[in-house]
């Protein structure tokens, strides 16, 4: 039985009297999808700022790998091989495709002062190049990110997380707003993804927050029901779909 | 780079060499003038253009320059020295300005620049054991190069010319290295940067060092150059004219502070002819260029492919109607 | 003690006005993110537009009003349109420059268009000095106090408890919000202007009398308002008045009690200390990096 690569544990976070996040606890496994579902407003995104350095809990703990990382920021997470994407669409605009993808590798390798005067795009054009063929965006390689479409510009949030090899990604609503063709390519490419590097010797664990319910069924290896700031039920997708109190919180009151 | 962008660089190249030849004396020195201001400005357009910082202080900076060359001229130390001197204490002060910067935002960081530029300012006036006050220094002499004396208008152009090719040179090759692009981050989503693992702190404080370091050389530059420092042109009015220049060539363009500095130092001049309506004329300009192009001289190609490209967009758009498809 | 006094009830005088300035800048901010750096201009042309229809034989009154006209049509509806409408969404960068190059022309513009010369203002109140508890004050001072303070307590007023100001109030806020609301953003941005402008002509007709009209009255007098400004808070309108009376009142301490020449430095040297210690203002919220 393998370490969890991430292990929540009673975390809390209020906002005056509203506990956004009260008292939620789970664990994901190396090389795992693991989804977090929920109504909205049961603090899915504020339990994902919370793990990553974004806010500040409240209380409980946050272990990456063994190492305790409540009280890390977003930088010093990223450097310890965590990558996510935002809710709101977060990619360069006045930078092209290929340089969104660098910057979000080059600070992972060699010093700052190494990378002074060094060539533009720090040798990393090879990976770079696989990842734009991996998520099948080369036409648009050079152009400016700001000009692309919504959807194209959502893969390229998504590849920017995984440039820098991490060893756990959190991808918040990968397929909001995104038109439903594009929704298939985006399981098939985590999938993909997953299944290359989910395994080895650095093996690379997904935590997806997502409200299209097909999406999260056919993807994850494990769910996770957020309500109200509480954790209602973890199980694998069947399990998740035949629990009566999740079917109750969607559809009841 | 493109060809005609080449092309052009090269003839602005043989221009700035051979132009100072058919100038009277008084060109020359106005043509060395500007190219100071191009050097300072480019510290500037890195800090504000391609960082995204607010600064109003840079004036001050290039003061710190220009005293810190005049005092050691007059304590008998070389200009050789001064000048590599003035560009350390501009690091340094530009880093510890850079500390604001990571607490507070936009509106109060320009506020807190202004607050510096002040302080500084007010210290170069009241500390006359020290820079004379307002009284100044004066008598500051022009370089020797080895034995050959920089003391004529145009010996001193080429020797400010290739200062300021060799801080183009440098810009150019850090904002082409990963270093652009980080700054490009903070920039535009430090946010987002910072969850990538861009050090978006220490390239703040390093965004403000970088452009003191280019004010503080251009001041040395400044110091020999005039000849006579004194208090005036470090105030605050002066930190707010270059944030012209720099905005007014286009932040964030790598040429633009050349153009900015055109602008603020050569277009007033240019406009003497039109004599007591001149300034008006200046400040007028400034207004319209800004409603014309808000981001900047420079980016009229990318407004006019913008355009072009919308005109295009909108034309497949209107062709493609009209034509049956399959049915959805 | 009665000197001290006397300077600082003429400095309440002169930090009235400086806080109807500093008013006016506060609103634009907050209506419309403009940081008007001809704000002092904004004072000097009124001025000069008063003396203008003097000149053409208009009384002091009608003059006012006509420049109040004046003002609000040239440098507040003609300005919003003209310079901050098309900007806005280019962020703070060419807004702040164009309004300094506004600052540059219109100063240069009366001067080369009207005169270089200092030219005395009529003033509202007669020379009368009142001796009140061996305090000499004069009507001047008494009655520009009470004028600015009418004006900036009106205008807060207006803002917080009339519908409009409410409205107003709204969109500096939110202005997404307001708009869903169903509140007519442009045109309650467009009042943050007039009232700017209609402050600006106060401002005027009860400065000039003592500093005279010229060309470069604005220069000061607009650092001045920005200095205060900040000082007091620069989300906060009674920060504005705040700033501006402590100003004035410093300014006429200093110059009598350390040196004439102290006079500028005194709102440099405040407006340090309050950056460095209190950067949001003495008034002002804070306003935390968004996350």
């Amino acid at each position: 039985m393998s370490q969890a690569v991430l292990k929540v544990e009673n975390l809390h976070k209020a906002y005056g009297a509203i506990r956004a996040v009260a008292g939620v606890s789970f664990e994901v496994m190396p090389g795992e999808i693991f989804g977090v579902i929920g109504p909205n407003g049961s603090g899915k995104t504020t339990m994902f700022n919370s793990v990553l350095g974004q806010i500040r809990p409240d209380s409980g703990t946050v272990v990456l790998n063994g190492r305790d990382v409540t009280r890390c920021g977003p930088l010093a997470l990223s450097r310890m091989g965590v990558g996510r994407t935002f809710q709101t669409l977060q990619v360069f605009g006045k930078m092209s495709v290929r340089d969104n993808l660098l910057v979000a590798a080059q600070e992972h390798q060699g010093s700052m002062w190494g990378r002074m005067f060094a060539p533009g795009d720090s040798g990393l054009g090879a990976k770079v190049d696989a990842l734009i063929d991996q998520f099948r965006i080369r036409p648009v390689a050079d152009a400016r990110a700001g000009t692309l479409s919504y959807g194209q510009q959502k893969l390229i949030d998504i590849a920017m997380a995984f440039m820098s090899e991490p060893a756990l990604v959190l991808l918040d609503e990968p397929c909001a707003g995104v038109n439903p063709s594009l929704v298939g390519s985006i399981r098939k490419l985590l999938q993909e993804l997953n299944r290359t590097r989910g395994h080895g010797a650095h093996p690379c664990s997904f935590v997806v927050i997502e409200h299209n319910m097909d999406f999260v069924m056919a993807l994850c290896h494990r769910i996770m029901v957020m309500v109200e700031g509480r954790v209602l039920a973890i199980g694998t997708p069947a399990e998740i779909r035949a629990n009566k109190q999740v079917l109750d919180a969607y559809l009841g009151n | 780079m493109k060809k005609s962008t080449l092309f052009l660089l090269a003839l602005a190249a043989v221009g700035l060499l051979v132009l100072p030849l058919y100038l009277k004396g008084y060109g020359v020195y106005l043509l060395s003038y500007w190219l100071v201001f191009v050097v300072a400005t480019m510290g500037l357009n890195l800090t504000v253009g391609y960082a995204g910082q607010k600064s109003l202080g840079h004036a001050a900076f290039f003061g710190i320059g220009a005293y810190t060359v005049a005092i050691a001229m007059k304590a008998g130390i070389s200009f050789w020295f001064g000048l590599p001197a003035a560009a350390l204490i501009c690091f340094v002060v530009g880093l510890i300005l850079g500390f604001p910067a990571l607490r507070v935002q936009t509106i109060y960081l320009a506020f807190a620049t202004l607050g510096f530029n002040t302080a500084v300012w007010l210290l170069m006036r009241n500390e006359e054991w020290l820079t004379g006050g307002t009284f100044g220094i004066n008598n500051i002499a022009r370089p020797q190069l080895g034995g050959l004396s920089l003391d004529g208008n145009l010996a001193y152009y080429y020797f400010v010319l290739a200062v300021a090719l060799l801080m183009a040179l440098l810009l150019w090759g850090l904002l082409r290295s990963p270093w652009g692009k980080a700054f490009t981050a903070l920039r535009d989503n430090p946010i987002r940067a910072e969850s990538l693992g861009v050090d978006t702190r220490s390239y703040t404080l390093l965004s403000f060092a970088i452009g003191a370091v280019y004010a503080g050389i251009a001041g040395s530059l400044f110091a020999s150059l005039v000849q006579f420092i004194e208090p005036a042109p470090f105030t605050v009015g002066a930190s707010i004219m270059m944030y012209l220049m720099v905005v007014v060539g286009g932040p964030g363009y790598f040429f633009g502070p050349m153009l900015g500095a055109a602008v603020g130092v050569l277009l007033p001049e240019w406009l003497r002819f039109a004599q007591a309506w001149y300034l008006f004329v200046f400040g007028a300009a400034v207004v319209l260029l800004m409603i014309w192009l808000p981001d900047g001289l420079l980016s009229m190609p990318d407004r006019l492919r913008a355009k072009r490209l919308a005109r295009q967009a909108s034309a497949l758009r209107a062709a493609s109607v009209g034509v049956p498809g399959p049915r959805a | 003690m009665s000197d001290f006094l006397q300077l600082f009830f003429s400095g309440l005088a002169t930090g009235a006005i400086y806080g109807l300035a500093a008013l006016g800048f506060t609103l634009l901010w907050q209506a419309s993110g403009t940081i008007n750096f001809a704000q002092g201009e904004f004072v000097m042309l009124p001025a000069f537009m008063i003396l203008a229809f003097q000149a053409a034989g208009l009384p002091l009154l009608a003059s006012f009003l006509l420049a109040c006209l004046g003002a609000v049509a040239l440098l507040g509806w003609t300005f919003k349109r003209a310079i901050v409408d098309p900007l806005f969404k280019y962020g703070m960068m060419p807004i702040v420059v164009a309004t300094i190059g506004l600052s540059i022309a219109l100063r240069n513009g009366v001067r080369a268009g009207y005169s270089a010369e200092a030219h005395p203002f009529p003033s509202l109140f007669a020379d009368t000095l009142y001796s009140v508890a061996g305090v000499t004050v004069s009507l001047s001072d008494v009655g520009t106090f009470l004028l600015a303070l009418g004006l900036v307590l009106a205008t807060q007023a207006f803002i917080t408890r009339t519908v409009t100001g409410r409205a107003m109030q709204a969109v500096a806020q939110n202005t997404e919000s307001a708009s869903v609301l169903g509140i007519d953003v442009p045109r309650m941005i467009f009042y943050a202007f007039a009232i700017n402008a209609v402050l600006a002509v106060a401002a005027a007709l009860l400065v000039t009398p003592t500093y005279l009209a010229k060309f470069d009255m604005g220069e000061s007098l607009g650092n001045k308002a920005f200095f205060a400004a900040i000082i007091g808070g620069f989300n906060n309108s009674r920060g504005a008045l705040l700033g501006g009376l402590i100003v004035g009142v410093c300014e006429n301490l200093a110059a009598a009690y350390i040196s004439p020449a102290y006079k500028d430095a005194v709102a440099l040297v405040i407006f340090m200390v309050v950056i460095l210690f209190k950067p949001q203002g003495l008034l002002g919220s804070k306003v935390e990096r968004k996350v």
